[in-house]
């Protein structure tokens, strides 16, 4: 249990890999502009890493160390391709929308490195649970970062909501305020890198707080020194 | 040594095996609901362009590779399809870009009675950029639309031009360079097909899927 809850936890926050290990961060800018299109990527890309941490965590024992980097490569590549074929079949306007970001889900780094830093050392459970919580604490990224974006972009949430889900989704779509002109830099790839940073900015001063509000309940605050201050 | 590299091999080819068949199982299970996706597509935007038609087989059939790099701007061939109403030609479906967007090629189709009046065209794709360039799709703005019922005769060649250039069509607020390129476009296409009354009797001749 005490594991699951150290999983979710590096997952979701101390080790997100967004915000912290910074990985997969062309893809993560690069469809951001709304929220379904970073929720459809933000799946694809946790159905990929559940598939390659599972898969390189069953074969780990049987694989020599000299190439378990070209089978882990293997790995991923296969699966991304099972996934762009799904995605083509059944979510064809999405797939569209996409475009060049879901074969571009073999070079997210966040797979490999999963792969090699926690799968190839770990039982399958665990494994699966790793690639659940930080494929979970990319799609989050993906999503408020997407949801940033599009608000102050167009205006709306859930825009095309249908080509992830199908027509009936079309109701999902809320629009909270018509401009005429859309707020571009919010739109274009330069919008997303400010957001990004402002979104790990955010998380460090969170970390900051607790961090304070821990010392000050250990009482070691009043001790603290000026930085710089001879020892 | 070299045992320990010819295991190593061994084992990498295997696994590249092993993912091979499970992509040429994936590919064969989801290849035909790819095409249907595919025609769907296909078909859903032929609708589009000739409202109120409906779109069927005979229509994807009765289709046209045509070459014109200066007229419908592609050094490849395009497709064209015929649309025939009770045996008579009724309009031209062709493909058309448009080499001059703002970034890159702008990929549309348009619907073209045989007398050269435009029965709608819509964006198939494009690089455009988004808020600004992107109004002339149809679900961003009804712009795309103002083509539908135009036809281009030798006195209105000047009216094919967005207002800033004299013309009739709407430029879009700090984005003129997209719609005019789009405009002569469409009106190239116009001009392919006026200037080739032999597409009507051309043996279809489109590879099929």
């Amino acid at each position: 249990m005490s594991q699951l809850k150290e999983l979710t936890l590096q997952g979701l926050w101390k080790n997100n890999p967004g915000l912290v290990q910074l990985l997969g961060l062309c893809p993560l800018l690069a469809v951001t502009s709304t929220i379904t299109n970073a929720l459809g990527l933000g799946l694809a890309t946790l159905l990929v890493l559940l598939g390659s941490n599972v898969a390189v965590s069953l074969v780990r024992n049987h694989i020599a160390n000299e190439i378990r980097i070209p089978v882990f490569v293997l790995i991923i590549a296969s699966l991304v391709t099972v996934v762009q074929l799904m995605m083509n079949a059944y979510t064809f306007g999405l797939y569209e929308s996409l475009g060049i970001f879901i074969p571009l889900i073999v070079t997210n780094c966040a797979i490999i490195g999963r792969a090699e830093a926690f799968a190839s050392k770990n039982a399958v459970l665990p494994s699966a649970l790793d690639a659940i919580m930080m494929g979970l604490g990319f799609l989050l990224v993906l999503l408020i970062l997407g949801g940033m974006r599009e608000i102050l972009g167009q205006g709306t949430l859930f825009d095309g909501a249908d080509l992830l889900f199908g027509s009936w989704a079309k109701g999902l779509r809320i629009e909270l305020f018509t401009v005429d002109s859309h707020f571009l830099l919010a739109m274009l790839p330069p919008g997303a890198f400010i957001g990004m940073g402002l979104l790990i900015a955010l998380k460090n001063v969170i970390d900051n707080r607790i961090k304070q509000q821990n010392a000050i309940e250990k009482g070691s605050i009043a001790r603290a020194r000026v930085t710089g201050a001879a020892q | 040594m070299i045992r320990v590299v010819s295991k190593n091999a061994l084992a990498l080819g295997a696994v590249a095996i092993f993912c091979v068949a499970i992509l040429s199982v994936v590919n064969q299970l989801t290849a035909p609901r790819i095409s249907e996706q595919k025609l769907a597509n296909k078909m859903a935007i032929l609708a589009e362009v000739l409202p109120g038609v409906e779109i069927n087989q005979a229509l994807l059939h009765d289709c046209v590779m045509v070459t014109d790099e200066e007229l419908l701007g592609r050094s490849e061939a395009q497709t064209m399809y015929r649309w025939r109403k009770e045996n008579e030609l009724a309009a031209y479906v062709i493909a058309a870009t448009a080499p001059a967007g703002y970034s890159g090629n702008i990929d549309l189709i348009v619907a073209i009675d045989p007398n050269g009046t435009v029965l709608g065209t819509r964006v198939l794709s494009h690089q455009e950029t988004p808020g600004l360039g992107d109004k002339i799709e149809s679900r961003r703005s009804p712009w795309i639309l103002s083509f539908s019922g135009k036809s281009v005769t030798e006195d209105n060649a000047q009216q094919w031009a967005v207002r800033k250039d004299g013309g009739n069509f709407d430029q879009f607020t700090g984005a003129t360079i997209t719609p005019r390129a789009v405009v002569n476009a469409v009106r190239n296409a116009v001009l392919f097909v006026q200037q080739h009354p032999e597409l009507a009797t051309l043996t279809a001749n489109c590879p099929t899927e």
